[in-house]
C-alpha cells in the first residue's frame, strides 16, 4: 500500500536530541515530515491546530520527551491520551528517565510504548530507526482523519 | 535485567496455524521467553486473573490479541484489559487478518498499544513475529514486573 509522507510530531527540548532524532528519520526509508515543538504547550497547540498551528496535519505518530518546559510531557501524553479526538495518536515516550515510576505512569496513562534515550550518539540514532522501523512500516496506523 | 530474564508472553489465537506460526517465529528470536497460549476470550481473560486453571499463571510482558476470537470476542479483551487498573499497563499488540478501518480506529481507542496485520505469506508472518519480538522486548522499556 502506497502511504502518503507519515507525519512525525516530535516534541523535545533539547536541541541535540531533536538533531539526533531528525537525523535517525532520515537515515529510515520513508517518506516523512518531521514537525518539532520544544515544550508541552505548544504540543498540545500543535494538536489542536491552535495559534500557529491552525493548519498543520494530524500526527501519524508522537515522540514525546517527559521532561519539557512549560507543560510537562506527563501531563501532555495525559491530556492527549483522554483527549476524544487525539487518544488514537500512537504516542511514543522517548525520554532520558529511567525511573520505574515515570515507566509505570506512562504506561497507565496509556502510551504506547515507552523507550529510553541511549546516552551514546550511534546508539540514539539506531533507536530511532527501530522506531522508524516498526511504527512506520510494520504497524498499522489509525487512519488519517480528513 | 539479568541474563537470565524470561519474557512471558501471551498469545490469544484460536487459529492453531497461526499459534505455530507465532511459536515459531518467536523460537527463532534470540529471547529467553515462555509462550502461554489461550484459544478464546474467556481463556485469555482467565489467564490474566490467575482464575480456574490459571491460578499460578505468571503476568505477561505482552500480550499478542486476536480480534476475533471465539467465546469472548478479542475486541471486547481489550477493552476488558485496558480498563482495569491492575492489567491496563500490560503493552497488548493487536494481531489480526483484519484490515478493517473501524476495527483499527477502535482498537486504538482502547488503547492497544499496537495494531498489526497477519501476513497472509508465511515468510512474511514470521517476520512480523520476529520484529514485534524485537521491538518489544528489547528496544521498548517494558512496565517492570510487580511481585507477587
Amino acid at each position: 500500500m502506497t502511504r502518503e509522507p507519515f507525519d512525525i510530531l516530535l516534541v523535545e527540548d533539547n536541541l541535540a536530541d531533536a538533531e539526533l532524532a531528525r537525523e535517525g528519520l532520515q537515515d529510515g526509508r520513508l517518506l516523512h515530515t518531521l514537525h518539532h515543538v520544544t515544550d508541552g504547550m505548544q504540543a498540545l497547540e500543535f494538536l489542536r491546530k491552535q495559534g500557529p498551528f491552525a493548519k498543520v496535519p494530524t500526527p501519524d505518530l508522537i515522540l514525546l520527551d517527559l521532561n519539557l518546559p512549560k507543560k510537562d510531557g506527563r501531563e501532555v501524553l495525559a491530556e492527549v491520551k483522554t483527549d476524544p479526538e487525539l487518544k488514537r495518536i500512537p504516542v511514543v515516550v522517548l525520554t532520558s528517565s529511567e525511573s520505574e515510576t515515570d515507566i509505570v505512569r506512562s504506561y497507565d496513562l496509556h502510551a504506547n510504548c515507552y523507550m529510553c534515550k541511549p546516552v551514546d550518539m550511534a546508539r540514539f540514532i539506531e533507536t530511532i530507526r527501530k522506531i522508524d522501523e516498526l511504527w512506520l512500516t510494520v504497524v498499522v496506523p489509525p487512519p488519517r482523519r480528513r | 535485567m539479568s541474563d537470565d530474564y524470561s519474557f512471558d508472553i501471551l498469545l490469544v489465537e484460536d487459529n492453531p496455524a497461526d499459534a505455530d506460526l507465532t511459536r515459531e517465529g518467536l523460537q527463532d528470536g534470540r529471547l529467553l521467553h515462555t509462550l502461554h497460549h489461550v484459544t478464546d476470550g474467556v481463556q485469555a481473560m482467565q489467564f490474566l486473573r490467575r482464575e480456574g486453571a490459571f491460578t499460578s499463571a505468571p503476568t505477561p510482558d505482552l500480550i499478542l490479541l486476536d480480534l476475533n476470537l471465539p467465546k469472548k470476542d478479542g475486541r471486547e479483551v481489550l477493552a476488558t484489559i485496558k480498563g482495569d487498573a491492575e492489567l491496563k499497563r500490560i503493552p497488548v499488540v493487536i494481531l489480526t487478518s483484519s484490515e478493517a478501518e473501524s476495527d483499527i480506529v477502535r482498537s486504538y481507542d482502547l488503547h492497544a498499544n499496537c495494531y498489526m496485520c497477519k501476513p497472509v505469506d508465511l515468510s512474511r508472518f514470521l517476520d512480523t513475529v520476529r520484529k514485534i519480538e524485537e521491538f518489544w522486548l528489547t528496544v521498548v522499556r517494558l512496565p517492570p514486573r510487580s511481585t507477587k
